[in-house]
């Protein structure tokens, strides 16, 4: 939405607005202004800025929400290690204090900018701007921007990110959805983490949390992922690169296409 | 949680409006609020004190609608209400539904008093800083 093209005017609020309509006067004799602005107006506009740095540099923003302690960072190691060799991440971490999970990060030889967000549940794209800042982008194939770990306030501040990853670990209810609609509805990609204790678990059902995931008219994929034990991480790590062709695609040649005489170089997933 | 972030965002673009209109404060604030916008409207109506105290807004009466779920399911055409957990279409039970209403989180309408801003529209920095710990 938008306040610039009035496509926030619906024909049903329309004829409210109009001089003369319902709600064009006061009856105190005030001026009655119709504004039609999102409440969050100053952080779109921050984040289509911070989704344009992005889009210029052709670098994929991932924002990664959950829960505390489902398994954002342990996920994000597991795919550096996965991925280093062929492509150029940063990690943007979001944690109300310490630098505990930016420091696990870099010891996998990757950047990573902490935002200590003090006693804010979220991060914003103010948050996120500042951040980019510090990072040299033109040098960076992916930025994961893990998110302070909350299902609630999160989902409602968009950062400037090309996909929305929710992961919901297999120690939590597989009616997480159910319960949240607002983040999971944005959620292109669910992941349930820590599938490796499915088996002595017993009382989480994948196929519930798709159920769920579905009700919420929500198309997004659903992978079972452990970064302890690997298994199912590569589809992660498929949907991961799909979405940088994507990318790719939607900036049009920002890469420049090297002609080489030998077999074209492509990524060797584990 | 965050509804003090979203009041305190609020408030600095009611004091946009307020230059801009040359007008002195404001009296009535609309907002739009689904239950699909992640933002509680109970939350935002305690927050809003605490955000407006010292500004052009401070004696304003906010008042929040509230839009219904509803969905256009693109299987059977249909528009239907449904639970804010539940977007399924209510007519044939498909989950291809598009949501038509009820993620609004907006500014929809202002009221504002005539005449130019007096020592409202600058509440001192101290003032508003220690509004915000009040919560």
């Amino acid at each position: 939405m938008c306040d610039t093209c009035g496509c926030n005017v619906t024909p049903g609020n329309a004829e409210l607005l109009k001089p003369g309509g319902k709600l064009s006067k006061t009856t105190g004799g005030h001026e009655a202004i119709g504004v039609l602005q999102g409440l969050l107006h100053e952080n779109d506009h921050t984040a289509a800025h911070n989704r344009e740095h992005f889009r210029k540099h052709g670098v994929l923003a991932v924002n990664l929400m959950s829960s505390p302690g489902a398994g954002k960072t342990s996920l994000l190691e597991a795919t550096i290690e996965a991925l280093k060799e062929e492509l150029s991440m940063a990690v943007i971490e979001g944690d109300l204090e310490t630098e505990n999970d930016a420091d696990r990060i870099r010891r996998h030889g990757v950047e990573a900018v902490q935002i200590t967000t003090g006693s804010a549940c979220h991060l914003d794209a103010h948050m996120v701007h500042e951040a980019l800042h510090r990072l040299d982008l033109a040098s960076l194939d992916i930025v994961f921007i893990e998110n302070v770990g909350n299902l609630v306030c999160p989902a409602s501040f968009d950062l400037g990110q090309q996909s929305n990853v929710t992961l919901l670990s297999v120690t939590e209810g597989d009616d997480k959805p159910a319960k949240y609609p607002v983040m999971f509805r944005a959620s292109d990609l669910v992941l349930l983490s820590k599938s490796d204790l499915l088996p002595v678990l017993g009382d989480f059902s994948p196929d519930t949390a798709r159920h769920h995931l579905q009700q919420l008219a929500n198309p997004a994929p659903v992978y079972e992922v452990s970064a302890r034990n690997g298994s199912g991480m590569k589809h992660w790590l498929h949907w991961l690169l799909h979405e940088m062709s994507q990318l790719e695609q939607q900036s049009g040649a920002i890469h420049p296409v090297v002609e080489t005489a030998g077999p074209a170089t492509c990524l060797v997933l584990p | 949680m965050h509804e003090l972030a979203i009041c305190q965002a609020l408030i600095e673009q009611i004091e946009t409006i307020v230059h801009r209109h040359e007008a002195s404060e404001a009296k009535r604030i609309e907002l739009r609020i689904g239950p699909l916008s992640g933002v509680e409207p109970q939350l935002v109506e305690q927050a809003f004190p605490v955000a407006s105290a010292g500004t052009v807004a401070a004696d304003a009466v906010l008042v929040i609608d509230s839009l219904p779920v509803n969905v256009h399911c693109s299987r059977c055409g249909s528009t239907s209400s449904v639970l804010p957990n539940r977007l399924v279409c209510a007519n044939c039970g498909d989950w291809h539904t598009t949501l038509l209403s009820g993620d609004e989180l907006q500014l929809f309408r202002v009221e504002l008093v005539a005449g130019t801003p007096d020592d409202k529209s600058t509440g001192t920095a101290p003032e508003r800083a220690s509004g915000r710990t009040v919560n």
